[in-house]
Formats: C-alpha cells, structure tokens, sequence
C-alpha cells in the first residue's frame, strides 16, 4: 500500500469531545477568508477536479496537527507544484520567478456570483441500467484500495440494506486518479448501528453512507 | 482554557499561516492564474449572503405550507432552488425530516461535505476529527455535548454525506407556534438543528 489517506475519521477512538461554536463565527482570522477564496478561485481554473483536491489533501503528512484550512493551504499548494503552475520556493516567497503556464479559465470579479450559483453538477447520463434497487441487501468492499476512494473505513466489509437509489454520478476513484469521470450508480445504503459497531452497539442508531455501485456486491 | 502550549501552538500557527497564505496570493496574482478582486467577492458571498438563515427561510416554509414541505421531501434540489438557493457544494440536495419516532443528524466523516447554498461555510466542529469521529459511532454522545436528550425510543438516524448529495435536516416545529409567522418561525430555527445537532429554538411566549 503505497496511498494513505489520514482523514477517514469514522468510529475511530480518542478524540475528545465536540466543542460547540456559535452560529455567527464564520471565520477564525483573516488568513482562513484568503485561504477559502483562494482554494475555490484556483478550483475554478479546472486544472484539477475535486476529487483530485480532496486526495491532496487528505494525504497530507501533517493532516492530523493541522487546522482545517491549513489543510486546504498545503493542498492548494501542492497541487499547484504537482502541475508546474508554481514552484516550492514561488509559492514560500510568493515572488514569480518561472514563466506562468496559461491556465484553462480565470474567475474574474463578475463571474463569481453566477458561477457559485451554478454549481458543478456530478449527475450524469446513465450507460446501464441500476443493478440494485430500493431494498435490496448490499455487501461492501472489505478492501482498503490503493487510491482515493470515498468508501469509509468503518463501512467496509459490511452489510446493509439500499434506501434510495440516486441516479449516476462521478465516481471518485477513478476522477481522483486523473483516469475520467467513468460515472457510476449511486446508492444510499443503510446500516444497523449493531452491524458497524458490534453487538454492544446503539440499538437504535442507523447509519448510511452513499456508495457508488463498484463498492458494493449483492448479499444473500 | 486552553493550555498555555497550545494557546502557544495556536499563535504561532496564525503568524506562519497569514504569512504562508499572503504569499501565496501574491505569486498566483502575479501568474495571472487569480482575480484579487474575485476574492473578495467570493468571501463577502460567504460572510453576508450564503449562510444558515437561507436554510432556516427552506425549513419555516415547509412548516408552513404542506405542499411545500412535500415538494421538498420529493425533490429538495427544485424546492430549494425555487427559494433562490442553488449552485456549489448543493447541487443535489435531500431534505430528511424528525419526527417523534426518528431524529437525523448530518455528518461528514471523510471530509467537511456540508450544504453551502442553504447552510454556508460549515462550522470548525464540523470539520473536527472529534464530530467526524463520534458522530456515526456515539451520536447520543455527541447529543449530549450539544445540550440535547432524546428519548431512547427515537432513532437516531446518521447521513455520512461520502458522495455529493447534500443533506438538510428539517427539525421538528416546536409546540405551541400556530399562527407565528414564517418569518419569525425562520428566526426559531438555528443552524445546529438542520445538521440535526441541535434543536429550533423555543419561542419566548411559550417557555
């Protein structure tokens, strides 16, 4: 295993507890407003997608002692080296000492209101029809991949039962990996907190992820 | 209180962050690659027009009009989107509804997905390993720290948002509200109760 990933976080142990924040406190210093902005206008660029964001960030050495935009900070950064659009020593300096590269789109000041408006759809046009439906009892992937994925940990090696069946969307591992969108059928799969968590677990807890149809095989 | 090494630690992350992240504005202006003034836009959109009151307006109507609140539970992408609040980060939505017998609580154990269109930027808890980490294995635990109880009949229903569908937690309408407004509805119902880590707050008149 050579891809490891340090922001799957579900069900893991020793965290502490849960510090509330009132609802008007947006941002934490001026830094992280620059940081936010700067993130979403260099994803407007399309030089990267977002899923080849997430695994820059999530594989990040320092991921764990680090704030959450600084998280988005070192991503940015490395992405932009990994692309030849800046350099360590540019982006340390924040001097421009190589030539830019032309990159496919600047989001400029007027743009900005209709493009958050518009979003980025992940829905696509089916190839094949669904071969799970509403109800039916799923198994998923008990195997860590070697890439990004966005099948949790926890979820892994499970079964569950179908609750919705949410049309053909990107699929991350391959998106992630610069090998196309190859869409895929989603699924939102449904898990009894005992099946996650063993027999000691919640009773009345019920879990769901939302699993694209590679991470999933029929259960008896 | 923080302790004095991590009050330390917390300083010195500012200091090297504000300095790490002006350059890095500085060398992708001088490419060509960003728009300064596009920045500030983008952070005004976040701190003054997409924020949780637009999802609180989403809720309050449901409440009030039940063929709204239907339209929503059938398609929360078009109804929301009929309110105004569309585009990044909540393209494809999905209201999910308490009720006496169920309670959903949003989480995102893998990153920091969350509803911008209707709930703005997510708060630092959201995004902190101790909410990623607990909130699929120990919700009731996490209930707690939020002050809220809930009978050990309710199910506690957990959305780990893993794809991008989007989830908004419609809370129940508190007691006693026939005949408030929507408008003042909408100021009952608080950010923390369309995660489903809280619940809308209690008008004054009927505590």
């Amino acid at each position: 295993m050579t891809y490891e990933t340090r922001a799957d976080l579900g069900g893991r142990p020793g965290y502490g507890p849960v510090v509330p924040e009132p609802e008007h406190e947006r941002f934490h210093a001026e830094w992280e407003k620059r940081a936010l902005a700067l993130t979403l206008a260099m994803g407007a660029t399309g030089e990267w997608n977002l899923d080849m964001s997430r695994s820059a960030r999530e594989t990040l050495a320092d991921y764990a002692t680090s704030s959450y935009y600084a998280i988005w900070v070192k991503g940015l950064a490395r992405l932009l080296v990994q692309r030849g659009l800046a350099t360590d020593e540019e982006i340390a300096t924040g001097r421009a000492i190589t030539p830019p590269r032309t990159v496919r789109r600047v989001l400029h000041e007027n743009e900005v209101a209709e493009t958050l408006a518009k979003g980025s759809s992940t829905l696509r046009e089916p190839a094949a029809p669904a071969r799970f439906g509403v109800g039916d009892r799923v198994r998923t992937q008990p195997q860590q991949p070697d890439h990004h994925t966005r099948l949790p940990g926890y979820a892994r090696g499970r079964t569950g039962r179908v609750e919705h069946v949410r049309g053909v969307h990107v699929f991350p591992d391959a998106n992630a990996q610069g090998l196309g969108e190859q869409p895929q059928w989603l699924y939102t799969v449904t898990f009894d907190g005992r099946e996650l968590w063993g027999a000691d677990g919640d009773a009345s807890l019920r879990v769901s992820i939302d699993a694209w149809e590679p991470y999933l095989e029929a259960a008896p | 209180m923080p302790h004095d090494d991590d009050l330390h630690a917390d300083r010195s992350e500012l200091a090297e962050m504000d300095l790490r992240v002006r350059a890095l504005e500085s060398v992708l202006a001088r490419k060509g690659y960003i728009d300064p003034e596009a920045l500030d836009v983008l952070i005004d959109a976040y701190q003054t027009r997409i924020g949780p009151r637009n999802g609180a307006r989403v809720v309050a109507k449901a409440w009030v009009d039940e063929g709204y609140r239907r339209w929503l539970l059938d398609d929360a992408t078009a109804a929301i989107a009929s309110l105004g609040y569309t585009g990044r980060q909540g393209e494809h939505m999905v209201a999910v509804e308490n009720t006496p017998a169920r309670h959903n609580m949003v989480v995102c154990t893998l990153c920091s997905c969350y509803p911008w269109p209707v709930l703005g930027l997510p708060p630092t808890w959201y995004k902190s390993a101790p909410y990623r980490s607990r909130a699929v294995r120990d919700p009731r635990g996490v209930l707690a720290e939020f002050g809220v109880t809930l009978p050990e009949s309710t199910e506690i229903r957990v959305w780990d948002s893993t794809a991008e569908v989007r989830y908004l937690v419609i809370p129940r309408r508190p007691p006693r509200t026939e005949g408030i407004s929507e408008e003042v509805l909408a100021s009952l119902v608080t950010r923390d109760s369309m995660i489903g880590t809280g619940l809308p707050e209690v008008p004054e008149r009927t505590r």
